[in-house]
């Protein structure tokens, strides 16, 4: 008895003990992580990251330069932001308009293209608003706007260079795209705020339209079986990727030598014959189209 | 896809666990001072600590953010995406909640035990560890909820740690990344390994609720 | 020990009145009153837990400061027994040995089982001390707080609500540790029967002061005050 009473004697000093532990482990993890030299932060979006090829790829970049490399996955917005406020060191993103407004404003040493994917227009097997068969992509927008009162889009709308790529199509197809968004309690126009995959998910509950990339679409083909491609093959569509080490000027902290080798290595010949050779389900997702 | 698994099992755990212990280290010593001592406000305080329950995942990620990107105050410590940011990040979560359930459970045998020891002969720490040791019961819930609430977490790790692989991906970042990707059963599994963990660790605690520590 | 002067007020009104008091080694003192006129308070000034507006309060001659931590030395050699004693979560033998943890003495085991076998409680060392009746509880409550040899001993109606069985073991325990350790006891009851069996000395509080405080068979034989003389026959005291 008394030998049981003395080990519960110790437990509030044994808690104390533990905690000073973690404490230290984590001063010690701190240390580590402080050294970023050999550490490559890597803001790509939602819909790169979910594709795989990153995981294919980026363990090449890792075992060639002797380095780590963290790929954080977000919306485009907040992975240039992370450019903005230094904490990322190398971008690769599907906007080219902003990815030229941010090399423009200084953040972005230079923008290299690295590779395309498809858009398509996806929706009820059945076509009900007749897409399929548009001239162009002008064409299929202007038919799912006049067949409005019996269909439904399913919209990103998260600010995504998926969701920016609709609004230039609804703007090239004549219409304002606010007023569209505006019809949104009409419940033909959804604008749902979410992932490429949730996005594609609830149109196919309910029977609606979506703009998505291809590679998603093809991800996701088994769950989405009420879905099936109705447009695509414009160059409208075409869905540009860019790479952009991020400068040092703006942030010291920065490891932009590591930013340039890794966009150097992304469109060298090697890693573009990776990309193009990536496939799921027998299908190619992305082109590679680097020039250098 | 196993070792995957494992590590971010692990990463989850270590993450939840520190954030809960450090920060029952300080709330929990808090909430005892705060239910032993009637002082001037205490019922604003309590309303305040209730309020902060209900802080959003989410916000405290973009203020932790914030707070260790290179821009901002802390950025010079390269915290962001890291298990440490993390960790912070579900600290700012859960420490209001165990304050304030330590704090009520600690008020209502405060009374009673405070007199009850110090008739027996305790000093101000021995009468205070005591009171802790009666409550402990209400107290342990408290770091039990706050555990729970640590470990479920999504959107501020998200946020600060990045959900990068090998790195700073736990249980729930993983379950949103494999939803996403539409590996239903996956995340699913994922979710099942959460709710076992939380259940071992309930289940560690619980002995301490019964058992009690001695003075 | 020895309280003088004592004053005390709650909310403006005046409990206890330039009221003095002492007891000596080996002295059972009985103090009866009417209920609400400040025995308990009294008992928890002596303790230290409250502390008087005016007045000392004395222990072996050093007068208390009632500051919880410059007066330890001092509370740890008195014990108060409350009428409904908290028993804290754990095991009887626990809670009797929590003040010998308290102040980290040696032999913890002897100690508790003496203290136990004196209430008849050792079979019932390993039960919850929640689980208790009312009677056993209090016998338990008595073990703890007699368990570290307390010099003072202050007994706040501490068999109220007993049965006779618990209240004659409790009894001849009080009787047994004053004999045995030469301790001085204080204890606050309205049961004047319960003063007139143990006691070795009476005092009437009555109206905030001492009325008269002499050994008890003077009190309840010849009382010298008309109001201890009608508060002894049952009558009202106004």
């Amino acid at each position: 008895m008394v030998g049981i009473r003395k080990v519960q004697h110790r437990k509030f000093i044994t808690v104390l003990v533990v905690l000073a532990l973690i404490t230290a482990g984590l001063a010690a993890w701190w240390y580590i992580e402080s050294k970023r030299d050999d550490i490559l932060v890597l803001a790509t979006t939602t819909s790169t990251y979910d594709s795989g090829l990153l995981d294919e790829i980026v363990p090449d970049f890792e075992e060639t330069y002797g380095v780590r490399v963290k790929t954080i996955a977000m919306g485009t917005g907040q992975a240039l932001e992370l450019g903005r406020n230094g904490d990322a060191d190398v971008i690769l993103v599907h906007a080219p308009e902003r990815e030229e407004e941010f090399v423009e404003e200084g953040y972005g040493k230079y923008r290299y293209e690295v590779m395309y994917n498809e858009f398509v227009l996806v929706g009820p097997e059945d076509d009900p608003a007749g897409v399929r068969g548009s001239q162009d992509v002008s064409e299929a927008f202007n038919r799912l706007y006049e067949n409005r009162g019996s269909i439904t889009f399913c919209s990103r709308g998260d600010d995504s260079g998926t969701h920016i790529k609709e609004i230039e199509l609804w703007e090239d197809a004549g219409f304002d795209h606010d007023e569209i968004d505006s019809q949104a309690h009409s419940h033909w126009y959804k604008s749902l705020g979410q992932g490429m995959g949730d996005t594609l998910r609830t149109a196919n509950e309910l029977d609606g339209y979506a703009l998505t990339d291809e590679a998603t679409y093809i991800s996701l083909k088994e769950e989405v079986s009420g879905l099936d491609i109705h447009f695509s093959g414009d160059q409208e569509l075409f869905n540009q990727y860019g790479v952009i080490p991020v400068c040092e000027n703006m942030n010291p902290n920065v490891n932009n030598e590591l930013g340039e080798e890794f966009a150097s290595w992304i469109v060298s010949e090697e890693v573009q014959d990776m990309i193009d050779n990536y496939i799921i389900d027998g299908e190619k997702i992305f082109t590679a189209n680097a020039q250098i | 896809m196993a070792s995957d698994l494992l590590h971010v099992t692990v990463l989850s755990i270590f993450v939840s666990v520190s954030a809960t212990l450090l920060a029952s280290a300080m709330a929990v010593p808090l909430g005892t001072v705060m239910g032993l001592h009637k002082f001037r406000g205490r019922e604003v305080v309590k309303t305040f600590t209730y309020t902060l329950y209900g802080f959003p995942p989410v916000v405290a990620g973009l203020l932790i953010y914030l707070l260790l990107s290179q821009r901002g105050p802390l950025g010079s410590l390269n915290l962001l995406f890291t298990p440490a940011a993390m960790i912070l990040a579900q600290m700012v979560l859960v420490f209001p909640i165990i304050t304030g359930l330590t704090m009520s459970s600690v008020s209502q045998v405060a009374g009673e035990v405070k007199e009850t020891a110090m008739t027996l002969g305790a000093d101000r720490w021995q009468t205070a560890k005591t009171v802790l040791n009666e409550a402990r019961i209400g107290v342990i819930s408290a770091i039990m909820v706050g555990f729970g609430r640590a470990i479920a977490e999504v959107g501020a790790v998200l946020m600060v740690g990045g959900n990068i692989r090998w790195h700073t991906r736990v249980l729930t970042t993983a379950i949103v990344l494999e939803t996403r990707r539409g590996n239903f059963e996956y995340a699913l599994v994922l979710g099942a390994v959460l709710l076992t963990v939380a259940l071992i660790v309930f289940f560690v605690l619980k002995r301490y609720q019964d058992k009690g520590v001695k003075i | 020990m020895r309280a003088e002067d004592i004053c005390k007020r709650f909310d403006g009104k005046k409990v206890l009145e330039e009221l003095s008091i002492s007891v000596s080694c080996g002295e059972l003192l009985a103090i009866i009153g009417p209920s609400g006129v400040g025995k308990t308070t009294l008992l928890r000034i002596l303790n230290g837990l409250l502390y008087p507006e005016d007045g000392d309060v004395y222990f072996k001659g050093e007068p208390l400061t009632f500051e919880d931590e410059k007066d330890l030395d001092k509370r740890r050699k008195m014990a108060l027994l409350s009428q409904k004693p908290y028993p804290f979560k754990d095991t009887v033998w626990e809670n009797v040995a929590y003040p010998l943890r308290l102040r980290s003495e040696e032999e913890i085991d002897d100690k508790v089982s003496d203290a136990l076998e004196h209430v008849s409680l050792l079979e019932m060392a390993d039960r919850r001390a929640g689980t208790l009746s009312s009677g056993e509880l209090q016998r338990m409550a008595f073990a703890r707080a007699t368990v570290f040899g307390p010099d003072v001993l202050l007994l706040d109606e501490f068999t109220a609500h007993l049965d006779p069985y618990n209240i004659s073991v409790l009894e001849d325990a009080v009787e047994w540790y004053v004999d045995s350790k030469g301790a001085a006891a204080v204890m606050v009851t309205h049961n004047l029967f319960q003063a007139k069996r143990i006691s070795h000395s009476t005092a009437l509080l009555f109206d905030g002061r001492i009325i008269e405080k002499d050994s008890t068979e003077k009190i309840f034989e010849y009382p010298e005050d008309e109001r201890t003389e009608a508060f002894v026959n049952g009558e009202m005291v106004f």
